[in-house]
């Protein structure tokens, strides 16, 4: 079946098959030359396709058990993260966590190392991970952690899929008090009011923010800055005490078709941004707000990728390191500002430390940009890849659907490493996928 | 009270559990090496909270099933049957050993153990037995008339039971789930409309408890299609190619 990652671009005619339980995944796995496993599909682009055979892991979605005393929660690899939501935020826990959708698999968000808006202070996804089982190339499930098969653990992490598959995970969910977020928005009018805005709260638990990557001159960079913590149950108005735990479920918005490219020109685009920036700067300050409405404001609409209309989009995520950042972000902002081709989804995030042999993150701050597809972003997305080179900085595989080898190589000293550990694990023959075959990994 | 489900692996008996567990009702999965449901059985208990037990249950040792039912640490109020064995026709034909095992799987063995329970349901003045049988059993074809008559002997078995014990507070329900897209059909070409996803063979069996139905076709196209199947006469419905 025609495949693809959730930027719907690019797509491959793929044998997918959808295992069950261990035995059944050991005999693909033993059976097939080259696979590669695949949570929910949200990676943007190649990293979890393979047209031999992609393993379609979310049959394997069973929680195993759950600690109340440590928060560990034991599960299989293809269980939702919005299952795990569902099911333990009425209870008083949250994942520790959790990228910008919930529709992310548990695999899934070890294979990218996912990171979120608590990156600065909390580290990856890696930091709520006790342990992985992972079944490597014979069919054998190995159990890493921190002090078991380090070396595993650490490739596994960031790993993209690529030292086996991951079957089994334990992790660690966070006690909270309610499901709501106290979120304080600071209207920043350019990007280096946005970059204050983060160093001067380095405290904060939760912080992003949304960018205007069409703002020009002395509005480039102009940004949202959404700082959040975690409300106490006393900080509920009455009203919401019986809501302890956010409102009841919204059914999603859905997008019924693919929208005609024309819709996403570059003035409805200016347009929107300006107005979604003044909008957010008048309702500067702070507010409470609910955790999907705060972590998954996007998750509201369903198959909002169809907005980009039927040639798909991709996404251009990049870190830079801290001493660069201001002028590499300048510079990719005024790039994308003058090629007139930005979206509506640019995010601004500081980072922090990051352990792992492959993750991605770097202290510094990343960038995420939107766009359609068609061979103007796509020119303009090698430009933004020789920028980001230029300042040291490097890019986030789960994005990706359209890199160069070397424009990889170009920025991650760790390629080869990566390559000798996989080599050295027998993985590198199995398990690849068209991201992985694309940038000779 | 919990709900048994007999043939728990089954992709239907896996969904009616799940169900169930989400209503809150503790469950009993019987199948054979049920220690290999223990992952879905804390996967269950952990997301519904509900005590989830596992029973060895062998559909075709008739001979055990009262032992069966009497080793359950407690009479359920509601039993779901959900084994089946779709064979092949072909081989049916050709193999008299596969055909017996057909008959086996979707009559006698389910009949002996609802039998056995429907004793114990009795006796205790309550309770609710569904047997998932199927529309294949409403009138013999050529394509897969072993399977068809080991279903209409079970649904004659259910409708039998159900006259015998609605005088005892005992509900029977007869589900005739059309096609459904599980492992059992996996490979077959089922055309989309006609076919249920197993949750929803769920939902109607958990709406059929409730609403204290008799029979059920999961989609309702079905009850059309099959009353239309019924009226052919004999004689045009013989040189038919079904």
């Amino acid at each position: 079946m025609m495949l693809s990652g959730w930027g719907r671009f690019p797509r491959v005619d793929a044998q997918v098959e959808q295992p069950r339980d261990a035995g059944a995944l050991a005999a693909l796995v033993q059976a097939r030359p080259s696979l590669i496993a695949r949570g929910n599909g949200r990676a943007y682009g190649d990293s979890a396709v393979n047209a031999a055979a992609t393993i379609d892991m979310r049959r394997m979605n069973r929680m195993l058990a759950f600690d109340p005393a440590s928060g560990t929660l034991v599960a299989q690899a293809g269980v939702l993260l919005g299952d795990i939501i569902s099911v333990f935020l009425p209870r008083g826990w949250f994942p520790l966590v959790t990228p910008g959708t919930r529709f992310v698999t548990l695999g899934g968000a070890i294979a990218a190392d996912v990171h979120g808006k608590n990156h600065h202070g909390q580290g990856s996804f890696r930091s709520c991970v006790d342990w992985i089982e992972v079944m490597d190339a014979d069919g054998a499930v190995r159990r890493c952690s921190r002090g078991e098969e380090p070396a595993l653990f650490d490739h596994t992490l960031g790993g993209m899929g690529l030292t086996g598959v991951i079957v089994r995970a334990a992790i660690r969910l966070r006690p909270v008090d309610s499901g709501w977020i106290r979120q304080t928005s600071i209207a920043a009018p350019n990007l280096a009011a946005a970059m204050a805005a983060f160093e001067a709260a380095p405290e904060a638990t939760y912080s992003v923010a949304w960018i205007d990557c069409l703002g020009r001159g002395a509005a480039l960079g102009r940004s949202l800055v959404m700082l959040g913590e975690h409300a106490g149950m006393h900080e509920l108005p009455a009203g919401l005490a019986a809501q302890r735990f956010g409102p009841p479920p919204r059914r999603a918005l859905a997008v019924p078709f693919d929208l005609p490219g024309v819709v996403l020109n570059r003035w409805a685009m200016r347009l929107f941004n300006s107005l979604y920036y003044r909008l957010g700067a008048a309702r500067a300050g702070a507010r409470l707000v609910d955790w999907e409405r705060y972590f998954y404001p996007l998750d509201a609409i369903a198959s909002w990728n169809r907005i980009y209309g039927r040639r798909g989009l991709v996404q251009f995520q990049c870190v830079l390191p801290l001493e660069q950042s201001a002028a590499g972000l300048a510079a990719l902002l005024a790039e994308t500002s003058a090629a007139g081709a930005g979206s509506f989804l640019a995010v601004l995030k500081r980072f922090g430390p990051q352990d792992g042999a492959f993750a991605f993150p770097m202290p510094g701050y990343t960038l995420a940009l939107d766009f359609p597809v068609t061979p103007r972003t796509l020119a303009l997305l090698d430009r933004l890849d020789a920028i980001t080179l230029a300042h040291g900085g490097r890019f986030y595989l789960a994005k990706d659907g359209r890199m160069r080898a070397d424009t990889l190589r170009a920025s991650d000293a760790r390629v080869a490493g990566f390559q000798a550990f996989r080599a050295a694990n027998g993985s590198n023959g199995r398990f690849r996928s068209a991201q992985s075959e694309r940038l000779a990994l | 009270m919990p709900v048994l489900i007999l043939g728990a692996r089954s992709d239907i008996g896996l969904a009616v559990a799940r169900r169930f567990a989400r209503d809150g009702h503790p469950l009993q999965l019987a199948a054979r090496n049920a220690i290999g449901l223990a992952d879905d059985a804390a996967d269950m208990a952990l997301r519904h909270g509900v005590a989830v037990t596992l029973h060895e249950f062998d559909a075709l040792a008739c001979g055990g099933h009262a032992a069966f039912v009497a080793s359950l640490p407690e009479l359920p109020g509601i039993a779901v049957c959900c084994v089946g064995l779709l064979g092949d026709q072909i081989e049916n034909e050709r193999d008299i050993a596969a055909a017996t095992l057909v008959l086996r799987s979707n009559f006698e063995g389910p009949a002996s153990v609802l039998a056995a329970l429907a004793n114990a349901f009795a006796a205790r003045g309550s309770g609710t037995l569904v047997g998932i049988s199927s529309v294949a059993g409403e009138r013999g074809r050529a394509s897969n008339y072993v399977y068809g008559a080991a279903k209409a002997g079970f649904t004659a078995f259910l409708s039998g039971l159900r006259n015998r014990l609605t005088r005892h507070g005992v509900q029977v329900i007869s589900v005739l789930p059309g096609f459904v897209a599980t492992r059992m059909t996996a490979g077959l070409a089922l055309p989309a409309r006609l076919t249920a996803q197993p949750e929803a063979v769920a939902d109607a069996i958990a709406s059929a408890v409730r609403r204290r139905c008799d029979v059920v076709y999961v989609l309702p196209v079905w009850r059309i299609i099959m009353a239309v199947i019924r009226l052919i006469p004999e004689p045009l419905f013989k040189r038919m190619r079904l």
